[in-house]
């Protein structure tokens, strides 16, 4: 038998070599850590766009260096929920998360702007809750303020095979290019279906056996760019005048 | 090698019969998962793809060997009242390791394995060798013990892992530069024919997907395995 003494003097000693090694280990990869997730964040925005990326390259093709650059260029601002620019942050700054937990008139909305051979594209950031756990998503919208060029989705928690593609099946969020938010001037958003899309303009296909996580996508996407409203009317209305410019 | 001859009659790092057993027993006759049935947790939740399967293999071989290692070292020293705790404050440490190493070098897939990296320290296989095997044993065995469970754990995974990922994605590697699809229609044929595409047919099992398709796949790789081994068969 050993004695108290020495066995609370062995457990303090290897607790605190191992609290030493470990704080150290951290310290050493903590910044290429912290680097590795704000990359794997932007190639999450940037999937997106993922058929408008410079060069024709895919997401998985572009390198780190690559990535920064892309969101060197664009401009980012950040919206408050009236739709106007909020001084000093940079959208890439803003935790989604963290925005969602404050009440709404509070949150901030980040926002991408994006140009690919003189056209613009503007990436939304959405989230909701699917049947386990957060969803949340990016949506690139084209220089009009109405077309979807492009959507990305993640998740938490769903369940593999099922909810979990809204993800894993490339086929989801592809069905949402080209689909408009806007019907005729009202604000519609774009609606995830069971049983089949019927409105070839607003509708997509939902995902059989996820009903839960198919309605909470139809659910961020119509909340999430409603937030983004005030600023979308501000581009459409720009966008009719310089096309009424255009015409004379 | 300068060291190996500390002693003339037993060398420190002596890889004979009983040596070559130790990495053998595991993958066969005493593997971790189908004739132990330990760690299935893990295995039924990483094996939906290949490569998230192969990490976690590397993964747990690291900790299983090391922790071997590290906890025969100590052998002698650990109280006997705290060893349990002695032994969790080893396997955690390399967990954290394993963990932060990841974050730096690969966080795709740290962040694809998830909770599932923390929760080898309760993987029954790490601390079942730390008091079956490392407690009693020399170091440089105990490690040789820890590298033949991890790769008996790793085995099983990777095997579950291929049939999952064929029959539930139709693709290998996914997730790595690597990445194959092996049958339905986006398939990518083996010799470059575009005309046609092996098993353009087939459409994916979402059963496959599930973790109850490994609890099945575990099983019946069970049955093969008793069927061949028959020394493995409880008669009582």
């Amino acid at each position: 038998m050993y004695t108290t003494r020495y066995v609370i003097g062995f457990i303090f000693i290897l607790t605190a070599s191992v609290a030493v090694g470990l704080t150290g280990l951290r310290e050493v990869t903590k910044n290429k850590a912290a680097q590795n997730e704000d990359i794997f964040n932007k190639r999450a925005i940037l999937s997106a766009i993922e058929d408008y990326l410079p060069d024709g390259k895919k997401v998985d093709n572009l390198s780190d260096q690559e990535v920064s650059l892309i969101f060197e260029k664009m401009e980012q601002p950040v919206l408050n929920m009236q739709g106007e620019a909020v001084n000093d942050v940079k959208a890439e700054t803003i935790d989604m998360a963290k925005e969602r937990k404050k009440p709404e008139s509070e949150r901030r909305l980040p926002l991408y702007i994006y140009e690919h051979n003189g056209e613009k594209f503007y990436i939304l950031s959405v989230r909701g809750n699917g049947l386990w756990d957060e969803i949340w998503g990016n949506i690139a919208l084209k220089g009009d303020g109405n077309t979807i060029a492009g959507a990305a989705f993640d998740h938490k928690g769903e369940t593999p095979g099922l909810g979990a593609e809204i993800k894993d099946n490339p086929s989801f969020p592809e069905q949402f290019q080209g689909k408009k938010i806007y019907d005729d001037g009202e604000f519609v958003s774009v609606k995830v279906r069971k049983g089949g899309a019927k409105d070839p303009e607003h509708e997509v296909d939902a995902i059989s056996g996820a009903t839960v996580t198919s309605d909470g996508v139809t659910e961020m996407l119509y909340r999430g760019i409603n937030y983004y409203q005030p600023f979308l009317k501000e581009i459409r209305q720009s966008e009719g005048t310089q096309g009424l410019l255009m015409q004379k | 090698m300068a060291e190996t001859a500390v002693k003339e009659k037993e060398p420190l790092f002596q890889f004979g019969k009983k040596e070559r057993q130790l990495i053998t027993d595991p993958l066969n006759d005493n593997n971790p998962i189908t004739v132990q049935v330990l760690g299935i947790c893990s295995a039924l939740a990483v094996t939906s793809l290949v490569y998230p399967s192969v990490v976690m293999a590397v993964a747990v071989t690291f900790v299983t060997a090391f922790s071997n290692l590290f906890t025969s070292l100590l052998r002698t020293y650990i109280p006997k009242q705290v060893r349990m705790i002695v032994q969790l404050v080893i396997i955690a440490t390399l967990v954290t390791v394993v963990e932060l190493l990841l974050k730096t070098f690969n966080y795709p897939i740290y962040k694809q394995l998830s909770v599932y990296i923390g929760l080898i320290i309760t993987n029954c296989i790490v601390m079942g060798r730390l008091e079956a095997f490392a407690m009693a044993n020399k170091p440089w065995r105990s490690f040789l013990d820890g590298i033949g469970n991890g790769l008996g754990y790793g085995a099983i995974l990777i095997i579950v892992g291929v049939i999952r990922e064929i029959f539930g994605k139709g693709s290998l590697f996914a997730g790595s530069p690597i990445e194959l699809k092996i049958i339905g229609p986006t398939a990518d044929y083996f010799i470059n024919t575009t005309e046609s595409v092996m098993f353009g047919w087939y459409a994916n099992n979402n059963l496959m997907v599930l973790p109850a398709a490994a609890m099945f796949i575990i099983g019946i790789l069970i049955w093969i395995q008793r069927s061949y081994n028959t020394k493995l068969v409880d008669v009582s």
